[in-house]
């Protein structure tokens, strides 16, 4: 052992470490057990063919690869993407395995396995050279003047600090300016409530009790302008429960028609589709983080992480009997954000 | 004759190479300093390495789908092969990735390769990361490629989600509404980063082609930077090795790079390669044909994101009924902020336990010899509380399925989770812990007395013993060859006074080596070994007498 690598045990601080003076003496490298393949030149040959036939396997597999690619070729018939895959996979697994597993043994069995030992040195540098370093920053230091002239520097870190601001502002046209965006959906006074995805108006008379409806705008379909933001915001769902059922607010009265109510289908935890609806509970569920919310009391949070009740779509019935939304919500639907609840 | 000729031909024609080579770029000096390197082996240190070459393996497929796939939100009427989505309207993203798999011939392997990769990717660094906590070898000096390592894991999930994101199906997009709804519950800033990430308003037409970018660019361009500086780090600090006889701090005990580890390692590389391929030839992942494309409205039950999401969303379905709050007018989203509070806090101390750990013991020496997870109790511990802490948000994740698959009820499941979420961390702490000082004493047991041979005598007195068998030299080291730490009291420092730092550091010592287990020393062993051998020595006289 170099005298240096001695040193990292020496040179450093050990700290809470307790030095023993009759620690147990390393008997050092364990004698290298003969393997068959060292002592018997039938094993070492019989090793060799095993590595050349996992190398003839993979040059096997390669080629099964190339002949699968062209033997099944894609069409409508989607069990052709099947047979592909499972072909083009299997050859191209063999010909990877084998040359993998062949290497290996080859490694293993008539490779030398002596266990070697090699010195670590301390990574620290000697001394000499850190002064050596030091002696080179000083005299960079020296003839630039960095610490001698203020100005110079202090103007230069003023520089770099501001050099990147323009990198970032650059950024600026990512997106909009939010604005009032998140505070309405298309949904407004006379609005017709449309099945989603079909867009076909809902009479009151459709929606028997307990059934459920996803409901979007009427005339919001697909390839309209905005299609997906707009209902992202503008999802509803439609429940008609018994009326006698319903707990409501003298406020919120006038908003169902005769047990139907529309809420927002939009979680107000962090805005995935609130999609489950269980009859027997009369409870909503969303799928992602099972917030569940009371339908008949208000869409109240019964259950998991959302913090409000589903925004409520105030809802009439015209005199041929379709579903219409009084107006737009009275809330910001979906997720919380910062200053929802501040009228702009 | 022509044997030798041939021989002679081939050396020079290889001679001929080395010379054109070196001649222009000087490598022979390279050779020599690294190719004779040791590496020390076992198989714990192969997790690392199928990370490595997942990514190699994300790279090759990733590039081979880049050619097909089309980053684009604009919206389509599909009129591929796939019958049951014919007429659909759908983004330009959504139907390349739907092209890739039924028209592009081995386009669904090399998705399914990509996607099983990637999971492997996480899950090899993650468990690299684990071998690396558990062992030490995070200890001086290679405090700082832990950290890299850490920062490559982050990497590594930030690649997975991005790309989770891309094909523009109904699941990730649910993913994207998650994440949109975790922006916008940031006080202050969290609608504009949402408008600025989204390019406007969720979902937008922009955020494909956005993650595309960081995708198939940034992130992949940062890992590869933090991979090349990993493997610098390693080359220059020399792996570590399991304590052992003949393995110390000073040296490097294993194979050289060539030809033994050269082989072995670019073997493996064809194996991790050739699993993946066999995996992807036969399980499905990410079946996006039948999710369809991205609608606000609809979505599926049971959805589950990748697995190395899973903590994170977790932790959002862990989080407490009611903890939004206002102020001022303005809603504090906690139920939001908590979970990511949570998660963040929880990344920051697995990125700085290093220089903690170090802090404590104060011991500065170069470590390179691995320990043994029994031999240090606390640490191991701690590493079992934070895999439990982990593992709990995890399942987190899973609250519904475990709930519908057992037949529970979905909110004692999740009630459950919240109340082990705290109480299983510090009962794995206490459990590990006693594990490992029970191994420890059992290990001081066997190096002092030897192994039991079962091998019961009566003593002419009567007395009862049982023989023990001596161990050989070699595996007596391995049980009494590791570093051992005593708690420390809070001194003074230059100045006379007792500060802060040295209190904490002081109580923190006695909690990490309070309870401890000194290996056993030579002159312990050689007492025990007299006093076997006077024993021996009876037994012998006994049977003498019997005969």
């Amino acid at each position: 052992m170099s005298e240096q690598s001695k040193d990292i045990e020496r040179s450093q601080n050990s700290g809470l470490a307790v030095i023993k003076p009759d620690a147990v003496r390393d008997p050092g490298i364990e004698p290298h057990r003969v393997r068959m393949t060292d002592k018997s030149p039938k094993h070492a040959k019989n090793a060799a063919r095993q590595v050349a036939l996992l190398f003839a396997l993979s040059m096997l597999g390669s080629a099964f690869a190339l002949w699968a690619y062209f033997a099944f070729p894609l069409t409508e018939d989607l069990n052709t993407v099947r047979q592909n895959t499972l072909y083009l996979g299997v050859g191209i697994t063999l010909g990877l395995l084998g040359i993998g597993i062949g290497a290996i043994h080859w490694a293993k069995t008539l490779m030398p396995d002596h266990e070697v030992a090699e010195d670590r040195h301390v990574l620290a540098s000697s001394e000499d050279k850190r002064a050596a370093a030091i002696e080179i920053i000083n005299l960079a230091n020296k003839e630039s003047g960095f610490t001698r002239r203020k100005l110079i520097r202090r103007t230069l870190y003023g520089a770099l600090a501001l050099f990147p601001l323009p990198g970032l502002i650059i950024f600026g046209d990512l997106g909009p300016n939010p604005g009032n965006s998140l505070r309405h959906t298309i949904w407004k006074k006379g609005t017709r409530l449309a099945r989603d995805p079909y867009g076909t108006p809902i009479k009151a008379s459709d929606v028997t009790i307990g059934s459920v409806y996803h409901v979007v705008p009427e005339g919001l379909v697909p390839g309209t302008e905005h299609y997906l933001e707009e209902k992202a915001k503008a999802a509803v769902l439609l429940v008609r429960v018994e009326p006698d059922k319903l707990i409501e607010t003298e406020e919120r009265k006038s908003w169902s028609y005769q047990g139907i109510v529309a809420y927002s289908k939009i979680c107000t935890h962090v805005g995935c589709p609130v999609a489950l609806y269980e009859q027997h509970t009369h409870h909503l569920l969303c799928p992602c983080h099972q917030s569940t919310f009371d339908l008949v009391d208000g869409c109240k949070v019964v259950f998991g992480p959302a913090a409000r009740p589903l925004p409520q779509l105030p809802i009439y019935v015209d005199e041929e009997g379709y579903l219409r939304a009084q107006s737009d919500f009275n809330e910001p639907v979906g997720p919380s954000f910062w200053d929802r609840s501040v009228k702009s | 004759m022509s044997n030798s000729a041939n021989t002679q031909k081939k050396n020079s024609f290889l001679a001929g190479t080395a010379n054109y080579v070196d001649e222009r770029l000087g490598v022979a000096g390279v050779l020599k300093e690294f190719g004779r390197k040791i590496f020390p082996d076992h198989w714990s240190f192969m997790l690392g390495e199928v990370a490595l070459y997942s990514f190699l393996v994300l790279l090759l497929s990733g590039t081979f789908l880049t050619f097909f796939f089309q980053p684009s939100m604009t919206e389509v009427v599909y009129d591929g092969v796939y019958a049951p989505l014919k007429g659909a309207h759908m983004s330009i993203a959504y139907a390349s990735s739907l092209d890739i798999t039924f028209e592009v011939r081995g386009g669904l392997l090399m998705r399914q390769v990509h996607h099983w990769s990637a999971l492997l990717f996480v899950a090899a660094a993650g468990l690299h990361m684990l071998r690396v906590f558990f062992t030490g070898a995070f200890r001086k000096p290679r405090e700082m490629n832990w950290v890299v390592g850490f920062v490559l894991f982050i990497l590594g999930m930030g690649a997975g989600f991005t790309g989770y994101s891309l094909p523009d199906d109904l699941l990730s997009g649910n993913g994207l509404r998650i994440i949109d709804g975790m922006i916008k519950g940031i006080p202050f800033i969290g609608i504009w980063i949402s408008s600025f990430l989204f390019g406007g308003e969720f979902p937008g037409t922009e955020i494909v082609a956005r993650l595309y970018s960081l995708h198939i660019m940034l992130i992949p361009a940062l890992i590869l930077v933090f991979l090349a500086i990993h493997l610098v780090m390693l080359v220059v600090h020399k792996h570590t090795h399991y304590s052992g006889a003949g393995k110390k701090d000073t040296n490097v005990v294993g194979y050289p790079l060539m030809p033994v580890y050269v082989a072995k390692a670019g073997g493996f590389f064809f194996i991790v390669f050739g699993v993946i391929m066999l995996i992807s030839t036969f399980f499905t992942i990410n079946p996006i044909w039948n999710y369809g494309g991205y609608d606000p409205s609809p979505v599926s039950a049971g959805t589950q994101p990748d697995w190395y999401i899973g903590w994170l969303d977790g932790a959002l379905r862990l989080a407490p009924t009611g903890m939004e709050f206002m102020i001022g007018g303005y809603t504090v989203s906690m139920n939001i902020l908590l979970p990511l509070a949570v998660s963040l806090i929880f990344l920051a101390l697995v990125a700085i336990y290093p220089f903690i750990e170090n802090w404590i013991t104060g011991d500065k020496r170069e470590h390179h010899v691995l320990d043994r997870p029994r031999n240090a109790p606390v640490r191991t511990a701690i590493g079992a509380a934070g895999v439990m802490f982990y593992a709990i948000l995890w399942a987190g994740a899973s609250t519904d399925l475990i709930a519908t698959q057992f037949k529970m009820s979905l909110n004692q499941v999740l009630t459950a989770m919240q109340i082990s979420l705290i109480v299983l961390p510090i009962v794995s702490f206490i459990v590990t812990k006693r594990i490992c000082l029970s191994l420890q004493r059992k290990d001081r047991e066997i190096a002092i007395h030897g192994r039991e041979t079962g091998r019961i005598v009566r003593l002419p007195h009567g007395e009862y013993i049982e023989v023990h068998e001596p161990l050989n030299d070699y595996e007596l080291y391995k049980l009494v060859d590791y570093k051992d730490y005593q708690p420390t009291l809070a001194r003074p420092n230059a100045k006379g006074k007792i500060t802060v730092g040295a209190r904490i550091r002081a109580s923190l010592s006695k909690f990490y080596f309070k309870d401890r287990v000194s290996p056993a020393s030579q002159s312990e062993i050689e007492a025990a070994r007299h006093h076997a051998e006077e024993i021996e020595h009876e037994v012998q006289k006994a049977i003498e007498a019997a005969k």
